[in-house]
């Protein structure tokens, strides 16, 4: 009844079939939901559940139909996601943001650095790079809390077998054979042949973020090779409710993606 | 071009255009401010000229008739959504020149602000016309001179200035908009040449810096914030310019499914602004907020819409309950600014960069 109404209003949601739902931990879902359009990795949308609000989650996988949210259970409005799913759609806003460029990425040396949620947004990046016919000059560093926090199991035992994965945990328990670290332990070995033109994205949360900038550039990486996404309060996703911004850019439209010569200039 | 009118002229005015449009306006409520006993004035609908207040600045900006505190946005049943029904019935809002600035910082983020146009501002916008209220002297805390909003060309249908005559109160009012002659005729105005009056000097003077150096940012003038502050956004509330709001649902029954999606009024002084699911927080101190705040009133939008945001009203001035002055911290961005620049220069010349 409201079709013509719903197109032109940006605030209000379109409902959306939950094709899938993968359960990677107990916290963190990945509900696959129908969507046909344009849509880029490291883009998000608003996701809506009428009486507790909308919450902004980054795309973690396209497909010709659909794209994948992965969902993480923090708070009222992902909660009630979790309990009542099984209603078959959700209802859904966007996609906003810029996402990234993944023809950035095509030639040379590429390095993806990502920490725990932060592995979602550039999943889209990872799996592109995997293949691609380089993609032995490809890196990937996640990094999760523990063994039971791992996202994405069957995604990382595929892109072991394609391109440069270094899977680390910041801790575990006695007897597990995996990498055991911060990610940024492992920036400094990596066998890169030119850092200087090697480029990197780097996502996760702001400390983890920090450092792992400091460590790429002791590597040699230049800031401008260097791309960032950044996570910020996205209420309206439309560059109106303000709580976003930062300095003069709007995370929701200018970023979540940017160059690290643009990013690092942002103060909160 | 324009008219005079007596005081049962303008009662008559104000009836007749009553009839055809909605009039929001300053409204004096007594006993309603800041502290005990003190008056407030709002902004209203009204229905006679008695009501308006035209005499005492606004201590709230007239953005309600834009940005309600809380509006319903839309409501939803299972399945359906449906915009709020809007009072389709076109609105006369009387305000001063600083105000009718704002107008277009607030058009910057509703109207211009990435692609999408809002369609709950833009809908209440094509309802308005404006009324200037002449300004013949500035109140306390202006500084709309420094801030280039003292002076207001086109935009408004009619301007109203009132002065005691002898006994009498008189209305002048300068009618760029030819279409409201008739009202004018009607209530028995005597055709006149008017120039709506506007200041030209304040007592408050900013000085506003070209450009905010990123080292300001970190320098040691926002920490005082941080001890004074009590984060309680009423600057926030009472600007023109201040646009932000959150999303909240509220639902009429527990078990059924109606309820409605509204946006109010937010805060970046509050906090809770910036806090992401899962506990991540920006600018936690009052001194960052601060900063946050002032520095897109007087850079950070400029940089983006080509204007600054603040038009010098001094409501924030007015009302900040621990007497923390905004247009005092402006001057203290500038000398910061020149101090940074002034040691750039220095350093610059010796290294001829
Ligand atoms: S910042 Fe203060 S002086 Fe400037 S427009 Fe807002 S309330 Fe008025
Ligand atoms: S500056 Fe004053 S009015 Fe604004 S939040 Fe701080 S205490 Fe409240
Ligand atoms: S999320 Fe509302 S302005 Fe960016």
């Amino acid at each position: 009844m409201n079709t013509a109404v719903t197109n032109a209003n940006p605030y209000i949601p379109f409902p959306s079939e939950i094709l899938d739902v993968v359960k990677h931990t107990q916290k963190e879902y990945t509900f696959r939901m129908k969507f046909e359009g344009e849509v880029r990795p490291g883009q998000f949308f608003e996701v809506s559940v009428p009486k507790f609000g909308e919450a902004p989650i980054s795309v973690s996988g396209i497909g010709k139909d659909y794209v994948d949210l992965t969902i993480r259970r923090v708070g009222r409005v992902t909660n009630e996601v979790f309990e009542h799913y099984k209603g078959q759609s959700l209802l859904l806003r966007g996609p906003y943001g810029n996402g990234f460029d993944i023809d950035l990425y095509k030639e040379g040396e590429t390095v993806v650095v990502a920490g725990g949620t932060g592995v979602s947004p550039v999943r889209g990046v990872i799996e592109a790079l995997s293949t691609m016919d380089n993609a032995k000059d490809k890196y990937a560093i996640a990094g999760f809390r523990s063994p039971d926090d791992m996202l994405f199991r069957d995604d990382l035992a595929r892109w072991k077998d394609r391109l440069n994965l270094i899977l680390t945990v910041d801790r575990a328990p006695e007897g597990y054979e995996g990498n055991v670290g911060l990610v940024t332990k492992f920036i400094a070995d990596l066998p890169l042949r030119d850092p200087s033109s090697a480029k990197a994205v780097v996502v996760g949360p702001p400390p983890m973020m920090k450092f792992t900038i400091i460590e790429l550039q002791k590597k040699g990486f230049k800031d401008e090779n260097i791309t960032v996404s950044y996570e910020r309060k996205m209420c309206c996703g439309l560059g109106k409710c303000g709580h976003c911004r930062v300095n003069s850019t709007y995370i929701c439209l200018d970023g979540p993606v940017f160059n690290y010569t643009e990013g690092k200039l942002l103060m909160d | 071009m324009g008219y005079v009118l007596t005081q049962s002229g303008f009662s008559e005015l104000v009836k007749s255009l009553e009839s055809q449009y909605r009039i929001f306006a300053p409204v004096l409520k007594k006993g309603a401010g800041r502290h005990l006993d003190t008056d407030v004035v709002l902004y209203d609908f009204v229905k006679s000229a008695e009501e308006i207040e035209l005499e005492h600045k606004s201590d709230y900006a007239f953005k309600e008739a834009l940005l309600p505190m809380s509006e319903t946005l839309f409501f939803f049943t299972e399945q359906q959504t449906k915009e709020a029904d809007l009072d389709e019935r076109p609105v006369l809002v009387f305000l001063r020149s600083c105000d009718l600035h704002a107008l277009k910082r607030l058009d910057d983020i509703y109207l211009r602000n990435g692609k999408e146009i809002d369609p709950f501002y833009k809908r209440r916008r094509d309802l308005l016309h404006f009324v200037l209220i002449g300004c013949p002297h500035a109140f306390e805390n202006c500084f709309c001179v420094d801030m280039g909003s003292n002076l207001t060309k086109d935009g408004y249908v009619f301007s109203i200035d009132s002065a005691e005559e002898g006994e009498d109160t008189v209305y002048r009012f300068e009618v760029p908009d030819a279409s409201f002659n008739t009202f004018f005729e009607g209530a028995g105005g005597t055709k006149a040449d008017v120039q709506h009056t506007y200041v030209t000097e304040t007592k408050t003077r900013v000085r506003v810096p070209e450009e905010v150096p990123q080292a300001v940012m970190k320098d040691a003038l926002w920490d005082e914030y941080t001890q004074r502050c009590i984060g309680c956004g009423r600057c926030n509330f009472v600007c023109p310019t201040c646009t932000c709001f959150t999303m909240q649902d509220v639902y009429y029954t527990d078990n059924g499914r109606v309820g409605e999606r509204r946006r109010v009024e937010a805060s970046c002084m509050v906090d809770g602004f910036t806090n992401v699911a899962g506990g991540g927080q920006y600018r936690k101190t009052k001194g960052e907020r601060m900063r946050f705040k002032v520095l897109h009133k007087i850079s950070d939008h400029k940089k983006r819409f080509g204007e600054n945001m603040c038009v010098g009203c001094g409501r924030c001035d007015d009302v900040c309950p621990e007497y923390i002055s905004y247009s005092h911290i402006i001057n203290k961005v500038y000398d910061a600014s020149e101090k940074v620049l002034q040691a750039k220069n220095a350093e610059g010349g010796e290294e001829n960069e």
